[in-house]
């Protein structure tokens, strides 16, 4: 048990002590998707095979005791740790493993690869092969810090993720973990806590982007004995893992900021709400907090300054609609998911009517190095209006899929083409869709639009929890909106009428459109129910439903247009407004189309140009798979 | 919060209010809404009340409190657009089929669709069919009309602390259910149907029998009769254009034997009776100190509710039938004799202010020779309903009195139909019951009142008889806990499950409200108060009755007659779910519950367990393996029943335990 601040001081000096005996570190990802890719089974070869080389240091971090004498291995000169640890971010190109000092990193590492690498450690080299490799230039980079895609961002709320193991709390109290809590407890009365916040300008990271300091201080002062903090993990838009990544890469740092929140908002109990879609993360979490427990850093009289705070884990039951706070609290209280009306706010009446702050993981992340590093350097981060750095899950039509973080107010352009090293396969940008199913669409006339949370609600779209998905030409706008609307219609909780109603009414229209059935005054509807539910429903998941539609509409109208009046997908993707044709030039006429066509929609004399009747067309395809000729063509 | 806030412009002084939707309707604008009710919490789905503030900012009015200075405005070009989105788009999920509805001429949607000026729904027709809950002898439950305002789940949850009907499914999908899917009369719905009093449109109604009361007019075979419960009175008139609150018991009577019932009482007179029984009861438990408090048992909602929730206490419950089955037993068992008819032959119709009574009608406890001892029970809307239909000008009938010799009530019979009458009546007896001498005090005032639940102390021949009245059963749940705890004590305890009593009883007229309870109930003390005689043991024709057929109070015919038994009733009916195969000559039944608490518990897993044991043991032949819902036990959970045996605390781990009980069972036989 670590009893006092000075002696959380002291340990972590021990520790650091004793980690210098590690002269390299092999850090091999152990987020979600470089474990989907494998990444476990190179964790394994690697300490087998660094091990059989005689290389490997174990440095026993766990017993707080004998620091001093940590066991290591007998041949300690090379001193190798190999490590598994948290979202390295470049998850495209995963399974990653990153070497420490010298911050090489591998890609794509599959288990055959692990013995060059072991071979390569000993001999001190590079393995050349494994080395990031630009897909446009052919140049490769031997350190991470070079790639394009790690070039421009910056690490706050990540600092940790991919550098420390976050199953062991001593790696993260040697990254001067729990630090920032010390200081709170020791050094700063709650309100000098609120005001650091306040001062450095933080707004919520989970999309609404408001002044997180003054939630704390809000909450502070709403009059009750019993306050809670929660902390929202329930991240469910499609494409976004920016929480599940902090929490599974650095619990602790989340933990330590609602421990902070709590001792500033004098709440004893927090919650942290996450997705059991979410194994890897809940059990991070669950190990973080029974670690931090167990050194007393969590539970009755934390560091011997009398503050009392606990954190239980309750995971939802899969829906997204429990990401909107009155929801989420509704459903720790064991309710029906449903949100409800505001005011009364959470600060106010929250958690079973108690005083409640309510913040994003992402946010809490943040806290730490704001008291650690003050609020002046994190204010110099970022723009003036919104300022440290904001995590993006960067997914689509992109090079570089991934995980990261830059200062807010970075230009859609750098975070596209810079980090995301451009459109794949040399494709032409066309959109992105930021904020997942609650934010807009942007295109190309927004390409120098710095990202931050006021010039994206200028434009009709939001930052959201920070999902971004770019797409190309091919992809068709009209069937992006839908797809967004399927979603936000499945999860909508069905409370208001506007928000269930709407977007049901609203899909049934897109899908019409397509299907090919689409009439121009359906656009009118589009407008006319999506602007009613964005004005008019009873929460944020209502209201911002419409988003997708309303802004595609506005800036791919032309789009929309072609899919009624022409009935035709520009990007040929809408099946319902594809049509197939044959060429007669290239038609013997040998009748195969018209014997496979299953509605007997091809007719044709033997031995002349057979023709495809649209009327009865299923657009199936069969006739195109079957033609050896290369005669049925596919036209949108 | 005082101070002025300003409404279209025009300055309203606040007092109170909880919410713009009030401040707004201070100012004379009704705000529309289907979710918004002043009794129950603010929902804020309908989204119909939405505002405009000053700074253009829009809120919901129900959700949204005044504060001084607040400029709101109520039709702005935007509230207008999005109250007419949210009614259209409403309309286009719900079944229009409004000629054939119950609701037609009383339906809110239909009211605000017709005050927006909906003209057309672009979104089509409802597109799904679902099946219509008949099952419950109280309510129909007609899903495809349903708007999902929540009502009926809020005032089930709230007022009456069951919460039979909750929301399943999401988006699109969501829908208003009883728990399981199950039907309405398969779970614990206790009749009161004040979900069907609160739902705006036709997805939950009384269920009707007015079809079968015209065929038994019309059947030269029978004799009709007909009871008036008190409440009715003062209520029927509202839906003919009178005051809420007068008293048309001359015009109904009228109006009745214009549509052909042969005779016609009054139920009251079964009330002075109940006061003379129950009153007895009470004083002779007083007196020995036994099975108090005292439960009053004329509410059929409230005693189902404790045969449910409550069996541990049924012996409180007073053993006396409510007022309809007394006067149903006294017309089968004696009256019936008395016209030389068969009580087969005799149809007894009860005209109730209750949904409840129509169940209560069908216990099979409450049986003569075979015969229902009250065939039908219509509402008062469906009375009204059958006065529209005979064409009868409500408002200027002339009034026509009552038939003998059960057409005569004191004030004491009258006052039930109001919260507190019972215990009122009984108090304007029990000096009288107790020593035999007159008391000059007619009205106890402290037990009058609109509060969900009051208090009282009165001297009754020198005890001090403490009483509780409650309405809401809610508040009833409250009180059981806090008698259960020891912390309240009280000698009588009137229980109604409705609003002020059955004055807002779920099968008065549509729209029912505080005001107009309170108008009725006013109506139900000027209606006693006009009674020559107040007190029920002066009512003359209940001295005749016991001097005729009963004997005695509490004696052993009036026991026979007018006392029933109650028992624990299952809250979750319905079929188990087998999982092997049938018609095989299984020797032992085993019943794992599936229910909420102990498939939380894990018992889905047991259920697993136990099939593979079985078939490991190739036992499955001779095990019935089920599933079930609910054995009631559900603190001790995971529960498990072998045979006739329950077994509780079972956890998946323990299901070896389980096996070998099956083993035994199996070689017992």
């Amino acid at each position: 048990m670590i009893k006092t601040a000075a002696r959380l001081a002291a340990i972590r000096q021990e520790k650091q002590a004793a980690l210098a005996k590690e002269k390299q570190r092999v850090l091999i990802c152990a987020g979600t998707g470089c474990v989907a890719n494998g990444s476990l089974k190179v964790y394994e070869e690697l300490c087998k095979a660094v091990a059989e080389k005689g290389l490997s240091i174990s440095v026993e971090l766990e017993s707080e005791e004998n620091h001093s004498a940590c066991s290591s291995e007998k041949n300690t000169a090379p001193g190798i740790a190999i490590k598994k640890s948290g979202c390295h971010g470049f998850c495209e190109k995963g399974p990653l493993v990153r070497i420490e000092p010298e911050g090489t990193l591998y890609v794509g590492v599959r288990p055959e690869d692990v013995a060059d690498i072991a071979t390569a450690l000993a001999k001190k080299e590079v393995v050349e092969r494994l080395l990031y490799r630009h897909p446009n230039t052919q140049e490769t980079f031997a350190l991470e810090e070079e790639i394009p895609f790690y070039r421009q961002q910056m690490r706050v709320a990540l600092g940790n993720c991919g550098v420390i193991d976050p199953e062991n709390i001593w790696e993260y109290i040697v990254k001067d973990g729990y630090a920032a809590l010390a200081k709170a407890l020791t050094e700063m009365s709650p309100e000098e806590v609120c005001n650091s916040v306040i001062e450095s300008g933080l707004r919520g990271r989970g999309g609404g982007g408001f002044p997180t300091g003054r939630k704390w201080l809000l909450t502070r002062q709403a009059a009750g004995k019993q306050k809670y903090v929660i902390c929202n993990g329930d991240e469910g838009d499609p494409g976004a893992f920016m929480d599940r990544s902090a929490m599974e890469g650095d619990p602790h740092r989340v933990i330590e900021g609602m421990i902070i929140a709590g001792y500033a908002i004098g709440a004893d109990q927090g919650y942290v709400y996450m997705r059991a879609e979410y194994p890897l993360a809940v059990h991070r979490m669950q190990k973080a907090l029974d670690d931090a427990r167990g050194q007393g850093l969590l539970g009755e009289d934390i560091l011997g300054s009398g503050f009392d705070f606990d954190i239980t884990i309750m995971e939802g039951a899969g829906a997204f609609v429990c990401g909107e706070e009155s929801a989420l609290m509704a459903s720790i209280e064991g309710k029906r998911g449903m949100p409800r009306p505001k005011p009364p706010f959470p600060a106010e009446s929250g958690l079973w009517g108690c005083p409640t702050l309510i913040n994003n993981v992402e946010t809490f992340a943040n806290i730490p190095p704001i008291l650690i590093k003050g609020p002046a350097w994190f204010r110099g981060i970022g723009s003036s209006s919104s300022p440290g750095t904001k995590t993006f899950a960067i997914t689509g039509e992109v090079a570089n899929t991934g995980l990261i973080e830059v200062p807010m107010g970075k230009t859609l352009r750098e975070i596209v083409f810079d980090i995301g090293g451009g459109i794949r396969n040399n494709g032409k940008f066309k959109a992105v869709q930021i904020g997942g199913p609650s934010g807009g669409c942007l295109t190309a006339e927004h390409l120098d639009l710095p990202l931050d949370f006021d010039s994206l609600r200028q434009v009709g779209a939001m930052i959201g929890s920070g999902g971004l998905v770019v797409m190309d030409e091919k992809t068709c706008i009209v069937e992006v909106a839908r797809f967004f609307m399927n979603f936000t219609q499945n999860e909508s909780c069905g409370k208001c009428v506007l928000c269930r109603e709407g977007t049901r009414r609203m899909l049934g229209i897109l899908q019409r459109i397509v299907d090919g059935e689409g009439a121009l005054e359906d656009l009118d509807a589009l407008q006319e129910i999506g602007e009613a539910v964005q004005e008019g429903s009873l929460c944020g998941l209502g209201k911002t439903a419409p988003n997708p539609v309303l802004t595609t509409m506005k800036y791919f109208r032309e789009e929309y247009l072609a899919h009624v009046v022409e009935h035709r997908c520009p990007a040929g993707v809408c099946q319902g407004l594809k049509q197939y044709v044959i060429d007669p030039d290239k038609c013997k006429g040998c009748s195969k189309c018209a014997r496979v066509c299953p509605v007997g929609a091809i007719s044709g004399k033997v031995k002349e140009p057979f023709v495809i009747d649209p009327e009865k067309c299923i657009k199936c395809g069969a006739c195109m798979e079957a033609c050896r000729f290369g005669a049925v063509e596919e036209v949108a | 919060m005082a101070g002025t806030m300003i409404v279209d412009g025009k300055p309203v002084e606040l007092n109170g209010e909880k919410n713009i939707l009030e401040v707004a309707r201070k100012a004379g604008v009704e705000l529309p809404t289907f979710c918004y009710h002043s009794e129950l919490s603010v929902y804020g789905a309908c989204r119909m009340c939405l505002v405009e503030l000053g700074n253009g900012q829009i809120v919901a009015g129900c959700s949204t409190p005044p504060r001084p200075g607040l400029e709101v405005k109520t039709t702005t070009p935007r509230v207008q657009k999005i109250r007419k989105m949210a009614l259209e788009l409403m309309l286009a999920n719900h079944d229009r089929d409004c000629t054939t509805c119950e609701k037609n001429g009383n339906c809110k949607l239909q009211d605000l669709a017709h005050r927006f000026g909906i003209r057309q729904v672009r979104f089509g027709q409802r597109d799904i069919k679902v099946d219509i809950d008949d099952s419950s002898p109280a309510l129909v439950r007609d899903p495809n009309k349903c708007i999902l305002c929540g009502d009926c789940v809020r005032v089930c949850q709230e007022i009456q602390g069951i919460g039979v009907l909750d929301f399943a499914h999401r988006g699109s999908e969501m829908t208003v259910t009883p728990a399981f899917g199950k039907e309405m009369a398969e779970v614990d719905c206790v009749n009161c149907g004040q979900c069907a009093a609160v739902c705006p449109t036709g997805a939950l109604v009384v269920k009707s029998q007015v079809e079968e009361v015209w065929q038994a007019l019309h059947d030269p075979q029978k004799t009709v009769i007909v009871q008036i419960a008190p409440a009715v009175r003062v209520a029927v008139g509202e839906t003919f254009g009178l005051e809420p609150g007068e008293n048309t018991l001359g015009k109904l009577t009228a109006a009745l034997r214009q549509m052909g019932f042969d005779k016609i009482f009054d139920t009251s007179f079964a009330a002075d009776l109940t006061v003379m029984e129950e009153g007895t009861e009470f004083l002779t438990r007083l007196k020995n100190g036994e099975n108090l408090p005292q439960f009053t048992s004329c509410c059929p909602a409230w005693v189902k509710y404790t045969e449910q929730y409550c069996p541990e206490m049924l012996d409180h419950l007073s053993t006396c039938r409510s007022p309809q089955q007394m006067f149903g037993s006294l017309a089968k068992k004696y009256y019936a004799k008395e016209l030389n008819i068969k009580p087969g032959d005799m149809v007894v119709v009860s005209i109730m202010p209750c949904t409840a009574k129509k169940f209560e009608a069908q216990r099979p406890e409450f049986v003569t020779e075979g015969a229902q001892d009250v065939d039908f029970v219509l509402t008062t809307q469906e009375v009204v309903q059958m006065i529209r239909e005979s064409g009868l000008d409500y408002p200027n009938l002339e009034s026509d009195s009552l038939d003998m010799p059960f057409g005569f009530t004191s004030g004491g019979g009258i006052i039930f139909g109001v919260t507190g009458g019972v215990s009122e009546a009984v108090l304007r007896a029990a000096h009288y019951l107790l020593l035999g001498e007159e008391l000059d005090q007619v009205n106890f005032t402290e037990v009058r009142g609109t509060e969900g639940l009051r208090e009282a102390e009165i001297d009754v021949g020198g005890t001090k008889v403490r009483l509780a009245i409650v309405y809401g059963l809610a508040q009833a749940k409250h009180l059981l806990e806090e008698l259960k705890a020891g912390r309240a004590d009280y000698h009588l305890v009137e229980v109604m499950a409705c609003p002020s009593g059955c004055v807002g009883g779920a099968g008065q007229p549509v729209g029912t409200n505080a005001e107009i309870r309170s108008a009725r109930a006013q109506g139900i003390y000027t209606a006693d108060k006009a009674q020559q005689l107040r007190k029920s043991y002066q009512n003359p024709l209940i001295e005749a009755v016991y001097e005729k057929w009963l004997g005695e109070p509490n004696g052993e015919a009036a026991h026979t007659a007018l006392h029933t038994t109650y028992s624990e009733r299952r809250r979750i009916q319905g079929d188990s779910i087998s999982l092997g195969e049938d018609g095989e000559a299984k020797q032992v039944e085993v019943a794992v519950c599936v229910g909420t608490c102990c498939y939380l518990k894990g018992s889905y897993d047991v259920l697993q367990d136990l099939g593979r044991r079985l078939r490991g043991a190739h036992l499955e032949e001779d095990v019935d393996l089920k599933a079930t819902f609910c054995f009631e036990n559900c603190g001790s959970g995971i529960n498990v029943k072998v045979g006739d045996t329950l077994y509780s605390g079972i956890s998946p781990a323990k299901t070896g335990f389980i096996f070998d009980k099956i083993t035994e069972a199996l070689q017992s036989k």
